[in-house]
């Protein structure tokens, strides 16, 4: 048990979890996931909350077995390890905040960070005027951390407490797996669009489980892996995500997925402007509450409610966007969505001036 | 002389951060290192080792202690 720690502390460890990544997004791809998009967690996230009719965009709706998966293999994995800890109240409504706006920025983009190196291994030029907007904000993130941001320590609580988000993954395989009709209206599950593209359920569980099981192991963070680079010359969790990048990228090769180019890519818009800024605000609200949103979905596995709040905002967040026309489409930014990442910003910035340790 | 820093609770990249602040302070000597997670655990000691410190973990209140030494 103690050598398999070693090796998923190691650099070896890491890199095989990004190339595992990689390889298995892409594959979920070929196995009927939208294109490029074999693992995204805002778009997954923003799916369930369409199934639940909590927005009602018809092409975007469906219970993503995915997300349920990555947090259960990180339950999983906490537990084998003894690594479960219930632990919350590091300025919960704050991390709730973040995560709204992480997700309209990333909503805007179209993608997580994620989906954002997954766009690039299929060969989607937008991806990197993302991922230059990503840099960006995690680089300003770590410019707030380094002058002293904190959003205070947590504290132990009652085991139940850590299970709570596991259990509302659970009721979501339940309805996944039931698929009521209520005479309301939910569950929806798209019948055209990306909503209605998915591999198999037990295949998404399964690898999901997989993946969140080695994450959870690795700590794996897309945001991380830049911000450490940044703030303190760390390359241990860069290579995590470059191992995603080209896992996915020969695995795209061999299944015939990597189309290069900028215009005409698979849910994508070639917008400059706002590819940059939503993923900008994206990066600046993962880099201030401290991880990736799969990252979040692994702490909140392993007992961290802070990180589970997060998750909650990015929920609303992803209902507020496209309940606002703030959500892009292939056409390009919606009506509010540019409006919405300014005062994400403001947001964001407000939060990282006004929440610092006095020296 | 033993220094002592208490990071537990704190979300990452803080530990690193907090423990690299004491260790610029310290021309050497030990440095103790309470955190409360296997992440800051296995991030503060990998940072510590790159710098030079060595390093040895132990079972603490909620956590453990890293003592890191020059």
């Amino acid at each position: 048990m103690s050598s398999l720690s070693a090796f998923f502390a190691s650099r070896a460890g890491i890199i095989f979890a990004g190339v595992f990544i990689g390889v298995v997004a892409a594959f979920l791809q070929y196995m009927g996931n939208p294109p490029n998009m074999g693992i995204c967690v805002a778009c997954m996230e923003r799916d369930i909350v369409g199934a639940l009719g909590l927005h009602r965009a018809d092409v975007v709706q469906y219970i993503r077995p995915e997300i349920i998966g990555l947090v259960f293999g990180s339950l999983l994995a906490a537990v084998t390890f003894r690594e479960f800890r219930a632990r919350s109240g590091s300025a919960p409504l704050v991390r709730f905040g973040l995560g709204f706006f992480a997700m309209i920025g990333a909503l805007v983009f179209l993608g997580c960070p994620w989906r954002a190196l997954l766009r690039l291994a299929g060969g989607d030029g937008n991806a990197i005027v993302g991922l230059i907007g990503l840099a960006t904000g995690i680089g300003i993130g770590a410019m707030f951390l380094r002058s002293g941001y904190s959003l205070g320590a947590s504290k132990k609580t009652y085991t139940t407490a850590g299970l709570i988000l596991p259990l509302f993954m659970l009721a979501l395989l339940i309805l996944l797996l039931i698929e009521p009709k209520l005479p309301t209206g939910p569950v929806f599950f798209s019948a055209k669009g990306p909503g209605s593209q998915h591999a198999a359920i037990w295949i998404s569980l399964c690898a999901a489980i997989a993946i969140g099981f080695i994450a959870q192991r690795t700590r794996f963070c897309t945001m991380g892996a830049i911000r450490d680079m940044i703030l303190i010359k760390d390359f241990h969790l860069f290579s995590g995500i470059a191992g995603l990048v080209g896992g996915a990228f020969v695995t795209n090769l061999v299944l015939s997925q990597f189309n290069p180019g900028f215009i005409g890519q698979p849910i994508a818009h070639t917008d400059i402007v706002w590819n940059f800024a939503g993923m900008l605000l994206s990066g600046l609200a993962f880099a201030l509450a401290g991880g990736c949103p799969g990252r979040q979905l692994f702490l909140a596995g392993e007992g961290d409610g802070d990180a589970a709040i997060f998750v909650l905002g990015m929920l609303a967040g992803a209902a507020v966007s496209h309940n606002f026309a703030a959500a892009s489409s292939a056409a390009g930014p919606g009506l509010w969505g540019p409006g919405a990442v300014i005062v994400g910003i403001i947001f964001c910035s407000f939060i990282g001036f006004t929440m610092r340790e006095k020296a | 002389m033993t220094e002592k820093i208490d990071v537990r609770g704190l979300s990452c990249p803080q530990p690193v951060m907090e423990s690299q602040r004491k260790m610029s302070q310290m021309t050497g000597g030990v440095l103790e290192v309470y955190v409360d997670s296997g992440t800051a655990r296995d991030n503060v000691s990998r940072m510590a080792k790159k710098k030079g410190w060595s390093v040895k973990v132990d079972d603490a209140p909620d956590g453990f202690v890293l003592t890191l030494s020059k």
